[in-house]
């Protein structure tokens, strides 16, 4: 069984966040990059499968700037067996048809039984490419699933949307994506560490997987305006001295809020 | 034959498991009347509803099998019936599929979570909250029709009830391979409490509360203020309310007029679903908690003391 796990590189949501007011894109270096932590759980739900069966493989697949390649290899720390990283200058500020028919057509490369990737990325947070790869492969999506369980011939699970929680079930290949329900990530170990730095890690360009990343005669997706909005000021803070509900329920009268 | 208007603007509405509008699609109606014509689409049940949040021509096709690929069936036959000028889908986990197969399917881009709609003199336009609310940003597609999902709660403008002309949409179903859908249970919705993505107030608890029994402290606030509950991750992880009242960065992202936090530091992805909201309150007792940083009005003091007094005082008055 071959487990490709998707995965990004993000800006640490723990820092503050900067978009680069003429361009719209993530300003890489204003925040420090980490794995997306959705892309370690998706990590840990492959290896989870893999700690069980000999049989199964679990590769990376990330498609992000040269400099994405430590933050990769955290994922070969993990446990993952090797690496696939698409780097392209044309690709910097893809959208996300362009992002799917990339990684849809390195997945077609690469060959899998089963995909799996993050709901939403935290930088991104689109939400949409597990859908649009699956579409671009044609095979089946489980998306936001909430528990999964993995066989040899299919995949099943428990998917909550804002409406229902449901059962889905399919056979392989698939391709799935999870929430943050999962449980967290493993912590890489020494050893892991150690071995990571020996593990296939592959990069290719545009080129191998035989992409034009500069048509024009798609639609692509165009940012035509940013503003920064200010940020908030603190206001009053008060320390309770035995009457600090009554003048809170004062507060949210004056404002006509209660 | 029916025609459609040249400024049609076709919103996909969800529906829930028993057959209903599912809340969102008032929303999708409205913004699709900032722009144009808006041209619903139902797929399964429901239909009849659309009339009435302002749909002048409701498409309506049967429900499939499987997960995602009938409605995208579904979206497709109606792109190429109506033409629309835009493609209107709800920001929802459903939607979310449905927007990203159907672009991947008719080679569109598309623009996710739009809190608004407009047009400049170029087209229709998406507007975007970036990071928390810190960058408004907005995008277009460079031709073709603009494809958006829709931020649930986002859009406040409601069109007017219309007449509505239903027609049924033949759908050829292709042969994309789909994911089964095994058993389906309703999610059970409060019915006395207003609907967090699009409440005017917001009563939040987090892993300050200590325990479920003592959450229901955030919730007497909510009842008294006729505000929604939401929830910090850390609260959630607890297991003291589920997971989609988790407000922040991977939750639902709020902006109410007021919003309470109780017993939540303020992390900054937590910060990063409702630093948007009009007035916010903080009530903890560490004085240096992040929270207080984007607080209007904040009180250092022990939630346990701080809010039976402030349901107290609330009460009194109203008595
Ligand atoms: C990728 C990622 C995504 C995340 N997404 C989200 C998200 O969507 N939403 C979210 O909320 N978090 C999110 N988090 C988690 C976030 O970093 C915090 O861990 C979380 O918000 C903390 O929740 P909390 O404030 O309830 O708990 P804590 O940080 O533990 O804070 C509890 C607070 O309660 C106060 N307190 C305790 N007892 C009392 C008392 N008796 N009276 C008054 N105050 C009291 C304490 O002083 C403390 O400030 C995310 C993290 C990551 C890495
Ligand atoms: N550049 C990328 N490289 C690899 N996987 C990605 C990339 N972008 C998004 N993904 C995967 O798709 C999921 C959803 O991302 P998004 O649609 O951007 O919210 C992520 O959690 C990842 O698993």
């Amino acid at each position: 069984m071959k487990i490709v796990v998707l995965v990004k590189e993000v800006p640490d949501t723990w820092g503050d966040r900067v978009l680069n007011l003429e361009t719209g894109l993530a300003d890489r270096a204003a925040s420090e990059a980490v794995l997306d932590e959705i892309g370690e759980r998706a990590i840990e739900v492959a290896l989870s499968y893999a700690d069980e069966h000999d049989d199964a493989e679990v590769v990376l697949l990330s498609m992000a700037p040269e400099s994405a390649a430590a933050t990769i290899r955290k994922g070969l720390a993990m446990g993952a067996a090797s690496a696939v990283h698409i780097v392209d200058e044309a690709l910097h500020g893809a959208d996300l048809s362009l992002t799917s028919e990339v990684l849809a057509a390195a997945l077609r490369k690469a060959g899998f039984d089963l995909v799996i990737t993050g709901n939403q990325s935290t930088d991104g947070v689109a939400g949409v490419l597990p859908a649009m790869i699956a579409e671009r492969l044609g095979i089946p999506q489980l998306t936001a699933l909430t528990e999964v369980t993995i066989e040899a011939e299919r995949v099943s699970g428990r998917r909550v949307t804002d409406v229902a929680t449901m059962q889905v079930s399919a056979p392989l290949p698939a391709l799935v994506s999870i929430t943050e329900a999962l449980p967290d990530a493993r912590f890489p170990n020494f050893k892991g560490i150690m071995a990571a730095k020996k593990k296939p890690y592959e990069t290719w360009s545009l080129a191998d997987l035989e992409i034009d990343g500069e048509r024009v005669d798609v639609p692509r997706s165009i940012m035509t305006a940013i503003a920064e909005r200010p940020p908030r000021q603190a206001g009053v803070k008060i320390v309770d001295e035995g009457d600090a509900g009554q003048k809170l329920a004062d507060f949210l009268r004056e404002n006509r809020l209660a | 034959m029916t025609t459609f208007a040249n400024d049609s603007i076709l919103v996909l509405l969800d529906t829930t498991p028993d057959g209903q509008l599912a809340a969102s699609s008032a929303a999708l109606v409205g913004a699709a009347s900032q722009v144009g014509t808006p041209v619903a689409l139902v797929v399964g049940e429901g239909a009849d509803g659309a009339g009435a949040l302002g749909a002048a021509q409701v498409l309506h096709a049967a429900a499939g099998d499987g997960l995602t690929v009938p409605m995208v069936d579904a979206v497709a036959a109606a792109v190429e019936l109506v033409q629309p000028e835009a493609i209107l889908i709800s920001n929802s986990i459903d939607g979310r599929d449905v927007a990203g197969r159907l672009a991947a399917r008719l080679g569109l881009s598309v623009a996710v979570d739009a809190v608004d709609i407009s047009r400049d003199d170029q087209g229709v336009v998406a507007h975007h909250s970036v990071y928390g609310g810190a960058y408004n940003v907005q995008s277009a597609t460079t031709f073709g029709p603009l494809l958006a999902t829709l931020r649930q709660g986002a859009v406040e403008t409601r069109a007017t009830a219309a007449e509505a002309q239903l027609i049924p949409l033949d759908v050829a179903a292709t042969q994309a391979p789909a994911a089964s859908i095994d058993s389906v249970e309703p999610v059970v919705v409060s019915s006395t409490r207003p609907e967090l993505r699009s409440a005017a107030r917001v009563v939040s608890g987090g892993r300050g509360l200590g325990s479920a029994e003592s959450f229901a402290l955030v919730e007497s606030l909510a009842d008294a203020l006729g505000a929604a509950v939401g929830a910090s991750r850390a609260a959630v992880d607890a297991g003291y309310v589920p997971h989609a009242l988790q407000v922040g960065q991977t939750g639902v992202s709020v902006s109410p007029q007021l919003y309470i936090a109780v017993g939540i530091s303020g992390a900054i992805q937590h910060r990063a679903g409702m630093q948007t909201a009009k007035t916010i309150v903080a009530i903890n007792k560490d004085a240096d908690a992040p929270i207080f940083d984007v607080a209007d009005f904040g009180i250092v003091g022990d939630l346990f003391t701080v809010l039976p007094q402030l349901l107290e005082a609330l009460d009194a008055k109203k008595g």
